[in-house]
């Protein structure tokens, strides 16, 4: 092969690996989004069936059962609830009456089967994903109360 | 009034590092040969002097900590009378304002040092390197002044100081934020160096020298930085992980990934005089993703341990400031650039051409990390609704980019410059390669259980392991003294090989237990039994805790008791978990334990580990620090 030829060869076959590894880092990517949704969204219907999503918001006072190694407690963001159920031990941070994000999936049953209960590292620390849903069920209702007014 | 001092030196510091930063640079441009000279011997005084500023600044917020004058905001946010002393001092840097007094700490420290062993460079080169780190500081040091000014008082003085955050009151965090910043900031040296060269416009083999042992350095801490977070995470956090793929692990890791290209690259371009634009890219993008570390961990974008409520203002100065040096350094790189000497020719198979292939695939694999870390701030910026980026992801994409990686290494260091022939390779690497597969078909089965994932990474760690004591065992047959770059190449990459082992029989081999346990109970994993002793309440300083203890038989015999203890500080009624840990060689046993669960607090989850090869994880990781700092001592570094 000329010199020209093989340096050629050698960029084509460099920028087919370059795009192959795109490729496949963006599939995976792809695969792996975890989308969020607060309990309201979640009772409307909006969250996927046997995907892998996020849920956030605040533990019920009161809500949280055990049986055996597994939990079951409810996700509020004041404006509508969902019931969760986790296997396994809970991070040191939860608690009642506080904020909570647990990924997991939507069974049929509509209880959300959480495969993870995600750790925060102080307790006056709200997580960001648990406020927004707090945020977002406070201004639904302040709509509604303005629309029902007049 | 000693913290109004330290404020005052710190406003002294920032005018000091202005006068850094801009003089001697301008002594570099102007043309009288006096002035040039005058200006230019600016640079190793006012670099000097900036550093006892700074140091003055950083002791007198130690002083507040240590008095516990809690009439500094600062103080009374992150320590307590009752906390520690070591503790104390360790919670300079336990919040968002410290660190960063520290992050100016370290670099004014890196530029000291460049100082002192600068001697044989020119002058107009130190004066540029000195200016650069000044400009940075310049940078750092208004963001504290402006944003985070950690000497504000509190007025009335609180009583007591609200404690550093219990997950902190470590001695693995004591360390760990030093290492990294030291990483980090180092990072900034290679850069300067990098920086100056291009203004300049001679990008050289001196300069690649000059700039190889500050990079090796800067890399060193920040493996040492990397590893000692780890491992605090898997002893400390209580659930046995020791990574995560948290955005603030991501942080370390990208810098540490293109840092590992850039020390690969300069040698490239100090042997053969190739790659100089793509070592300059290196460098400066080293110290980018080191300033957007600082700047996810810092801006409380993230939700993590490290993030710290924090107004917005802050994010904006990081970013702005980090939009300024990528923006310049990249300018200046594509104005001087197109006058770069290409360097020697190299064939399609040489020492340069694996070199290459591996700095691409580390460079991949940071974008892909990169991508995964800042796609969902992204997002959430644009209120496109909020999202993550799981572990599964980074699994995925990064170990299909790095096992090549890993794999190059070996015929990379064999390889000769400039035309390496393949058959060659082969055939000189071929014991080393059928007897790391031998050895990786059949230890699996002694392991416990063959897999195909197993017999696939052991095979890498045996490879990189064996193909390293190949070369060395024939470099020492041969005559000659042996410099102490060669042992620290090895070294580093003989700590890979056992980082790699490590990973591959902890993922394939461990077992994890959560249980509830009772006084009296008992759980196997062969062959280990564990049995609840007994509860007992414990006091600390500033905590109360329950201790288990769990007996550890094996035989029928007691090997070890472990403690694990779950501790409520009083300041902040925050609980926390204290795993029991028994290290060998081979293995670990973690047992951590869960909550009471029920009223009496007899019964309590627990969880019951078995983690075979966790000691190796940090074994590689030491073994990789001290390649770099013997591979930094070389000789010929020290003229």
């Amino acid at each position: 092969m000329k010199p020209r030829t093989k340096r050629f060869a050698l960029i084509a076959a460099g920028i087919v690996v370059l795009c192959a590894a795109a490729a496949f880092v963006l599939n995976a990517f792809q695969s792996n989004l975890v989308f969020f949704f607060t309990p309201t969204q979640v009772s409307n219907g909006e969250a996927p069936k046997g995907r892998v999503f996020r849920a956030g918001g605040m533990v019920k006072e009161g809500s949280l059962v055990r049986e055996g190694q597994a939990v079951r407690f409810v996700i509020t963001d004041t404006a509508h609830e969902m019931t969760a159920s986790y296997v396994g031990l809970l991070p040191d941070l939860f608690k009642e009456g506080k904020g909570v994000v647990a990924q997991g999936k939507l069974g049929d049953d509509g209880v959300f089967v959480a495969s993870e209960v995600l750790a925060k590292h102080d307790e006056n620390y709200m997580p960001p994903e648990a406020q927004h849903a707090m945020d977002q069920a406070a201004a639904a209702k302040a709509a509604q109360s303005l629309k029902v007014k007049p | 009034m000693i913290p109004e001092l330290g404020h005052f030196a710190l406003i002294l510091a920032a005018v000091v590092a202005l006068m850094q930063g801009v003089l001697p640079i301008a002594g570099t441009l102007v043309r009288d040969a006096q002035t040039q000279v005058t200006l230019q011997s600016l640079a190793r005084p006012t670099a000097a002097l900036q550093f006892v500023l700074v140091a003055f600044a950083f002791g007198a917020l130690a002083a507040a900590f240590l008095g516990n004058d809690f009439s500094v905001q600062y103080v009374a946010q992150h320590s307590n009378s009752l906390l520690p002393k070591p503790y104390q001092f360790a919670a300079v840097w336990g919040g968002h304002e410290g660190s960063l007094l520290l992050w100016v700490l370290l670099l004014s420290l890196w530029t000291v040092a460049v100082v002192v062993f600068s001697r044989s460079l020119p002058l107009d080169m130190v004066a540029r390197v000195i200016g650069v780190l000044g400009l940075i500081s310049v940078g750092f040091l208004l963001f504290i002044l402006t944003t985070s000014n950690p000497f504000e008082r509190l007025l009335p003085a609180a009583l007591d100081g609200r404690d550093l955050n219990p997950l902190l009151q470590d001695p693995g965090l004591v360390i760990h934020p030093p290492m990294l910043y030291m990483g980090y900031v180092g990072m900034a040296v290679a850069f300067a160096f990098a920086v100056s060269a291009l203004m300049s416009g001679r990008l050289d083999a001196a300069w690649a020298r000059w700039s190889r042992p500050w990079t090796v350095v800067a890399w060193m801490f920040l493996t040492f930085g990397i590893g000692l977070g780890s491992w605090w995470a898997y002893y400390e956090l209580g659930w046995g992980g020791w990574w995560f793929w948290d955005p603030v692990e991501n942080a370390s890791l990208m810098p540490w990934l293109v840092g590992t290209a850039l020390i690969h690259s300069l040698m490239v371009t100090e042997k053969r005089g190739s790659f100089k634009a793509w070592t300059v890219l290196l460098a400066i993008a080293a110290f980018s993703l080191s300033l957007l570390g600082t700047f996810l961990v810092r801006s409380g974008v993230l939700t993590s341990v490290h993030a710290f409520a924090s107004d917005p203002k802050r994010g904006v100065f990081i970013l702005i400031f980090l939009a300024v040096v990528v923006g310049s350094s990249l300018t200046l790189f594509a104005w001087r650039a197109p006058r770069v000497a290409l360097g020697g020719r190299m064939a399609l198979v040489s020492r340069e051409s694996f070199l290459l292939a591996n700095s691409v695939l580390l460079v991949v694999a940071t974008a892909a990390v990169l991508l995964g870390t800042i796609y969902p701030l992204i997002i959430d910026a644009l209120n496109l609704g909020k999202l993550s980026v799981g572990p599964p992801y980074f699994n995925a994409v990064f170990a299909p980019l790095l096992v090549p990686t890993v794999f190059l290494i070996i015929p990379g260091s064999v390889a000769r410059w400039r035309d390496a022939n393949v058959r060659e390779i082969a055939f000189k690497l071929r014991w080393a390669f059928a007897s790391a597969l031998g050895l990786a078909l059949v230890l699996p089965f002694a392991l416990g259980a063959w897999s195909i994932g197993a017999a696939f990474g052991l095979f890498l760690g045996l490879w990189v392991a064996l193909g390293t004591a190949q070369q060395v065992l024939a470099r020492v047959n041969k005559p000659g003294r042996i410099p102490a770059s060669f042992w620290g190449q090895h070294l580093a990459h003989f700590g890979m090989a056992v980082l790699v082992i490590g990973i591959t029989g902890v993922k394939s081999y461990e077992v994890e237990r959560d249980v509830r346990m009772q006084i009296g109970d008992v759980v196997t994993i062969a062959p280990y039994t564990f049995r609840l002793n007994s509860l007992d309440e414990v006091r600390g300083p500033n905590y109360k805790a329950v201790r288990a203890d769990v007996q550890v038989l094996r035989n029928d015999k007691i090997i070890e008791i472990l403690q694990p203890e779950k501790r409520r500080y009083f300041s902040s009624a925050m609980p926390m978990t204290e795993a029991g840990i028994d290290s060998g060689f081979m293995r670990d046993l973690y047992v951590s334990l869960g909550e009471p669960l029920d009223d009496a607090r007899t019964e309590w989850s627990m969880r019951v580990y078995y983690k075979p090869f966790v000691p190796w994880l940090w074994g590689g990781v030491v073994l990789m620090v001290l390649g770099g700092l013997l591979a930094a001592l070389d000789r010929r570094y020290r003229k």
